[in-house]
């Protein structure tokens, strides 16, 4: 048990396994961007115009305004997750690029924290279009300074979701372990961290277990920064996401360690 | 760095779970040196390479690589070192170009270096046509080739090699081996494992045989053959019984035996007259030949299959 909470080798190495992922995203980016922008585009528009037609407003805002906010975060979440989950194993497993970098002076450290600062960029990516999208479209009310604390929140959510998904890799046998990740603890985010409906409706129990969950303090500072209901309250969920974000970047690399160093 | 030792393991233990994959095996290897370790599938080479390289923590015993613990110092060794693996693990996201200058910036390599060092060991390996190819357009003696360049691209002081022609044809190998042996000319250590007793005979300095985690002899291949085995060897394809009338007839002749299946083999220093008596008698003989790394490798690992 303590040996999952080792303090890991980590350099500014870290940074050419983010460039190596760069590098080949290049050749991607087209399906990529489209593979990972197309659900939350739809879902917003979507579900914001389609249920947004029978609401009058939702917190007292348009019910497209309401979701806008949450759905940048889902979208933070999902881009981090897809790069660290089938991204990761692939370079770990199948393409042994892991073994690779471990014949050079990087660590497992460098090399995770690597995949996690990479499943972030890709979250800043996919989460930064979002953002635009909705300035676009006119639903950002807030100031146009808080940009740039969305933009840091975004990269914050990837980094948590990017660590979280390193350590489902660390465990996983083989591909299809990834849709038990996804189904058990992505879903319920999804659902459950009031991106769509406000929790106050909730029963007790289902209001309880979101308070669990990292992304409904991502959804309520967003909330915050993206609509006319500015909260300081909200805003304090920052330090929280960045204290689980730095145990879970730690757990990521030494249970990353266990599996590739034999 | 002046000294002459490169490489010093003393005592290297390497357990895995159950398994003891090396036991307890101690080697010196000098700076400029090709020390080559042979032994069967499951030896324990791979094992030992991977220590040496700080990519698998040793159980018990001491490495110190240019004079540094390898496990205290492992960044500072693998920047010291480049690795031409068992398993391809090339980058398939990356063409070869990129292959390599990704790997350049692992080491570190300022980038205005780095391109023009890419393009030499691109020309050194003779990969140029295919400097824009994926990984995935490459047949393996290129595959190969590049991984020798990709382990040079740091210009290490010691170059591993684990099995660097296995399944390669004849002009990729002997190209290999021009490349190697131009390296060592300037200076390079090499560690080597293979399965051919040719490849070692040409390039290694030294050799250890391995087998059950263990070094069962250490020596110069030439030397070692000579003096455990002899010059020549006569295989003979005769039966037991054969085997005794002839045996007790040959009571002059300076020689050692052994028999394996059909064919009885005949180990000497100087084989002439023995094979003059056995041409003039009408023995069927099957094979005069020098005796060859691969006559010891057999007499001290035995015949039996490992896997
Ligand atoms: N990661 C591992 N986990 C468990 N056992 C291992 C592992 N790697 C190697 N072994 C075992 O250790 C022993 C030595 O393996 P090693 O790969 O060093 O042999 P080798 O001499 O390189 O063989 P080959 O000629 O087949 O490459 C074998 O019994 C092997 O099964
Ligand atoms: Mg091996």
């Amino acid at each position: 048990m303590k040996s999952i909470f080792k303090v890991p080798d980590i350099s500014f190495r870290a940074y050419r396994v983010w460039q190596r992922n760069r590098d080949s995203y290049k050749r991607f980016y087209k399906a990529n961007l489209i593979g990972s922008l197309g659900e939350p585009v739809m879902f917003l528009f979507g579900m914001g115009l389609g249920i947004g037609g029978y609401l009058a407003s939702m917190e007292g805002v348009s019910y497209i305004q309401f979701i806008a906010s949450g759905i940048i975060m889902v979208t933070a979440m999902y881009s981090a997750t897809f790069e660290c989950t089938f991204g990761s194993y692939t370079r770990m497993m199948g393409q042994k690029t892991y073994d690779g970098i471990l014949a050079t002076p990087l660590t497992v450290g460098d090399i995770v924290m690597g995949d996690i600062l990479w499943g972030a960029t890709k979250s800043l990516i996919s989460g930064g279009i979002m953002l635009a999208i909705i300035i676009i479209a006119g639903l950002m009310k807030g100031p146009v300074i808080f940009i740039i604390p969305i933009l840091m929140l975004i990269f914050l959510v990837g980094l948590m979701f990017a660590s979280m998904a390193m350590i489902a890799t660390a465990l996983s046998p083989s591909y299809e372990f990834f849709s038990y990740y996804f189904t058990l603890t992505l879903t319920p985010m999804f659902f459950f961290s009031g991106v769509f409906f406000p929790l106050e409706k909730f029963p007790l129990i289902i209001k309880g277990i979101s308070y669990l969950l990292p992304l409904t303090y991502a959804v309520n500072i967003s909330r915050s920064l993206v609509t006319e209901n500015f909260s300081y309250i909200a805003l304090s969920g920052f330090p929280l996401l960045l204290a689980l974000t730095i145990i879970l970047v730690i757990v990521a690399v030494n249970m990353i360690e266990k599996r590739v160093v034999k | 760095m002046s000294t002459k030792t490169m490489i010093i393991a003393k005592n290297l233990v390497k357990k895995y779970e159950e398994i003891t994959a090396v036991d307890g095996i101690s080697f010196v290897i000098n700076r400029g040196e090709c020390y080559g370790f042979l032994g069967p599938n499951g030896a324990g080479k791979t094992t030992t390479m991977k220590i040496i390289n700080c990519m698998s923590p040793l159980t018990s015993g001491n490495v110190l690589v240019c004079e540094r613990h390898v496990k205290t110092k492992p960044r500072e060794i693998k920047a010291l070192t480049g690795v031409v693996p068992q398993e391809e693990n090339l980058d398939p996201d990356l063409t070869v170009f990129k292959n390599l200058l990704v790997y350049a910036r692992y080491f570190e390599v300022p980038s205005n270096e780095a391109e023009s060092r890419v393009e030499e060991l691109i020309n050194f390996l003779n990969l140029s046509e295919k400097i824009d190819s994926h990984i995935n357009e490459l047949s393996g003696g290129m595959k190969r080739r590049l991984l020798i360049a990709r382990a040079l691209i740091n210009n290490p002081e010691i170059l591993i090699l684990d099995e660097p022609t296995t399944g390669l044809d004849p002009q990729v190998r002997h190209m290999i081996w021009q490349k190697l042996r131009q390296l060592k000319k300037n200076g390079i250590t090499m560690l080597l494992t293979t399965h051919y007793m040719e490849e070692a005979s040409q390039l290694c300095d030294r050799i250890a045989i391995m087998d059950k985690g263990k070094i069962l002899i250490e020596g110069n291949p030439v030397t070692l053959v000579e003096e455990k085995i002899g010059k020549e060897v006569l295989e003979l394809r005769i039966n037991n019984a054969m085997e005794n009338e002839l045996l007790q007839k040959l009571n002059r002749f300076e020689f050692t035996h052994d028999r394996v299946g059909d064919t009885l083999y005949m180990f000497s220093r100087d084989g002439r007259e023995l094979l003059q008596y056995l041409v003039s008698n009408d023995y069927p003989l099957v094979l005069h030949r020098p005796a060859t790394l691969e006559d010891l490798f057999l007499k001290l690992t035995g015949r039996g299959l490992r896997e």
